[in-house]
């Protein structure tokens, strides 16, 4: 029988490496050349990319008639994959901001690559919105400015809020992603030899010299970002909700929906985040920094939330039954066994029952089970959109003006698409910045912090 | 060397138990401008040094704050004051409905803020030249080691002491970091012309841009095929006509169903004296002449038709229907006045038709008879 010290914590980083050996890791991607494997990737990439921005050509050419969108769903493809990619977002800046403030080291290893997702998942979902709106030329309309018609915007309507909610999170995220990024600037500036790369981080690292006196501020910075990024990303998906809740349709008309979305959002991001850091660490021989432990407390995060979620699903059924409401109630059974009961038992299979297999650690603990899971449950998350957006609309209180929404293929040309550009940038975030935080990892490493023996 | 000036001496060290005890007893000697330079923020360093807490929360607080009421007071003034328009029988002032972008305002504000505070305020960027910078101390200090750097400008320095002292504590590659002679004759960063330079290179840039989105591009209609359609536009040539017009005259020797010619043009008399009323009342006639005569009279002769305006004296009030005159008046006198209108007041043949112009006649006959009532009327 074994026993476990637990009056010493584990480092969450394996092997004890150097710092130096940390540097030399992380900064390997941006100090080498690209090999073919990245071409190739990148390549199946830009085509998604292309085939996306072909959709995207033909709905200005002749219109966002080649959608599905139409009476009564007027909210189609475009709102459902708005919503799952500000969903897909979330997971960063839980991982950054809200397990930084739960002093969580693991976190150190992954965060700034969960922020660098969010990043280029927030930029995903912005697309969505302005190409809904059908003229996305005149999105700027939607800020309040001082305009030629001397009107402002509606600051009563949840569509606004969203607007709001959207800049500021990317902002924000922005902002916080930079801060985090500035020691590292200041470690491949004096690492690198090239002058060009020399002068671009020596921009980009804004004079940091490691000192004290700053690393005093800036981590006091770390904390108000973090504190401030905590309740915005709870906001965002909120508001995203709101969307749905505030109207009066049977289905959408629900208090439960902010907690439903957030756990959601949650469930789907680290799932996401989850399946692109398997590839990461194994390309770039991060297995000591991005732990299987990591990825271990990464699957026990997915089988809380999908959790939450499976209870939403089954509170939303208890809700439509107690309220005594006819069309609420038939609301909840058509979308499980009308003509979108394919979409809802796709949703309910993928979000509740497979993330079940969390349970067992071994699971847990396998690549290849883990990847497949939460591949399944970002597909259950999509489709959980979709069940939301297109059941509600397609059968409301007026059977007269009932219609099956049925997606066109450039529907689908631009969800590919928006795969595409969202992985084009992240495979270019990996070889032009370090996705690892330097500074951080070498925070938590064994030994790097005083043991204060002297006390 | 002798024309190099001093800035600091610097010491490296291997571990962090090391830094935090050389730290502590830096600041034990009384040292006051000395820092410490490791790659990540070492724990309990802040005590070591005895800095005092960062006051960049307070900044936060501020300017998170101000956010919070700048939105309240913009959103207050262009929903209520400015441009109120009631959406959803919401209340101009609607702060519940507000509640989100406040905060996402709030949340905005106080994060760049603060970030640009600490740059800016505490970092003092853009002037972040500094002698540490290149040298080898930054490169070990960027990536493994732990230094300590003691400035030439503090009132206890003196080169061999200190020297000495960093021996003591047990520090390596004791060097001195001289000013670089290039950098030292640049004082304030903000205030060199390549920074102003840039500064007015992106002013330009932002308002250019600002301006041609709010002026240009929003007017821009890329696709607006939906405006030429292939069909006749009246005042447009059209190739299908020998003339070449678009707008063709009417057939000649026709005349529209409603468009009958009137005959008594400036003849109030002729036309008293020669047309009747072809209505017949009824219920349905009076309705329709009430109707008519509450729309397009009423304002003006008032609801009984006394003269009395609800125009508030914009126009003068016109004479009473009651009088003498008027009653005496045929059904077709007053009919031309309608038509033609008289005094200052306008033709109506464009607003109502002959039947309706009939109906009022009928309805004002009516209210006539109201006021001035025979005593058959009541039985």
């Amino acid at each position: 029988m074994t026993t476990t010290d637990y009056r010493h914590e584990p480092s969450v980083v394996e092997g004890r490496p150097s710092l130096r050996e940390l540097d030399e890791i992380i900064a390997k991607p941006l100090e080498s050349k690209p090999d073919k494997k990245y071409f190739l990737a990148l390549a199946v990439t830009l085509s998604m990319l292309g085939i996306g921005v072909i959709g995207l050509a033909f709905s200005f050419y002749y219109g966002t008639g080649l959608w599905g969108n139409n009476n009564p769903v007027g909210w189609g493809f475009p709102i459902v994959n708005f919503v799952f990619w500000v969903g897909i977002g979330h997971a960063g800046t839980l991982i950054s901001a809200i397990l930084f403030l739960f002093r969580q080291k693991w976190r150190n290893g992954i965060a700034r690559f969960a922020e660098g997702m969010t990043i280029f998942a927030v930029m995903t979902a912005m697309i969505f919105p302005a190409i809904h709106v059908g003229r996305p030329w005149l999105a700027g309309y939607l800020f309040p400015y001082p305009n030629q018609h001397s009107l402002w915007v509606n600051f009563t309507s949840p569509l606004l809020w969203d607007v709001f909610a959207v800049s500021t999170y990317f902002t924000v995220s922005f902002i916080f992603w930079y801060v985090g990024l500035i020691p590292d600037f200041a470690t491949l500036r004096d690492k690198t030899f090239s002058k060009i790369k020399k002068v671009i981080y020596s921009v980009f690292s804004l004079g940091w010299r490691g000192s004290n006196r700053h690393w005093q501020h800036y981590e006091m910075v770390y904390l108000i970002l973090a504190g401030f990024a905590t309740p915005l990303v709870l906001s965002v998906h909120t508001i995203v909700s709101f969307d749905f809740a505030v109207s009066i349709l049977p289905g959408w008309h629900t208090t439960i929906f902010p907690p439903y979305f957030v756990a959601g959002a949650v469930f789907s991001g680290f799932a996401m985040v989850q399946n692109v850091l398997i590839f990461i660490r194994k390309i770039f021989n991060y297995e000591h920094i991005i732990t299987l432990d990591t990825l271990e407390k990464m699957n026990k995060i997915i089988l809380l939330t999908g959790s939450i979620v499976g209870y939403a699903y089954a509170m939303e059924f208890f809700t439509a039954w107690y309220s005594g409401v006819q069309p609420e109630q038939f609301t909840f059974v058509n979308r499980a066994f009308g003509p979108y009961a394919w979409a809802y038992w796709i949703m309910a299979s993928c979000n509740v029952f497979f993330p079940q297999f969390f349970w067992i650690k071994k699971i847990r603990r396998s690549i290849p089970f883990m990847f497949v899971l939460a591949v399944l449950v970002n597909v259950g998350m999509w489709f959980e959109r979709f069940v939301i957006t297109v059941t509600s609309l397609s059968r409301d209180y007026l059977p007269s003006s009932w219609a099956y929404y049925t997606p066109t293929l450039t529907d689908f040309a631009i969800l590919i698409g928006s795969f595409g550009f969202f992985f084009t940038w992240v495979l270019l975030f990996t070889k032009s910045l370090p996705v690892v935080s330097i500074a951080e990892i070498k925070a938590v490493a064994e030994g790097s912090q005083p043991s204060h023996k002297d006390h | 060397m002798s024309d190099k000036i001093l800035y600091s001496y610097t010491g490296l060290f291997d571990t962090p138990d090391e830094i935090i005890h050389a730290a502590g007893k830096t600041a034990d000697e009384g040292y006051k401008k000395f820092d410490i330079n490791t790659p990540y923020p070492v724990h309990g360093m802040d005590d070591a040094m005895k800095l005092k807490p960062s006051r960049l929360g307070y900044f936060a607080l501020v300017f998170g704050l101000s956010g919070t009421f700048a939105t309240v007071l913009l959103m207050t003034w262009m929903t209520a004051f400015d441009y109120p328009i009631v959406i959803g029988g919401k209340p101009f002032f609607a702060f519940p409905a507000f509640v989100p972008i406040i905060f996402e305002v709030t949340v905005l504000a106080a994060s760049v803020a603060t970030v640009l505070t600490m740059l800016f305020v505490f970092f003092k960027f853009p002037n972040n030249s500094h002698p540490l910078h290149d040298t080898d101390y930054m490169k070990a200090v960027t990536s493994e080691k732990y230094g300590i750097s003691i400035q030439a400008e503090d009132e206890l320095f003196n080169e061999e002491k200190v020297k000495n002292f960093l021996q003591a504590l047990g520090a390596k590659n004791i060097t001195p970091v001289y000013f670089d002679n290039e950098e030292l004759n640049v004082k304030h960063a903000v205030f060199e012309p390549k920074f102003i330079s840039l500064l007015a290179v992106v002013f330009i840039l932002v308002s250019g841009a600002t301006y041609i989105t709010l002026n240009k591009l929003m007017f821009i209609t890329p696709f607006n095929w939906m405006m030429e359609q292939s069909k006749t536009i009246v005042q447009e040539s059209n190739v299908l006509f020998a003339d070449g017009f678009g707008m063709r005259n009417p057939v000649a020797g026709t005349v529209p169903r409603d468009q009958i010619p009137y005959k008594y043009k400036g003849d109030p008399e002729g036309a008293g004296e020669n047309l009747a009323n072809p209505l017949i009342p009824s219920k349905e006639v009076f309705a329709l002449g009430e109707v008519k005569y509450n729309t397009y009279c009423s304002p003006c002769h008032g609801f009984h038709a006394e003269g009395d305006s609800r125009l508030r004296g914009q126009f003068p009030n016109p004479p009473s229907m009651h009088s003498e005159k008027v009653r005496n008046w045929s059904d077709g006198r007053l009919f031309h006045v309608i038509t033609e209108g008289q005094n200052i007041m306008p033709a109506y043949s464009s607003q109502l038709s002959r039947e309706e112009r009939w109906a009022v006649v009928l309805y004002i006959r009516a209210l006539q008879r109201s006021l001035n009532a025979k005593e058959s009327d009541l039985q």
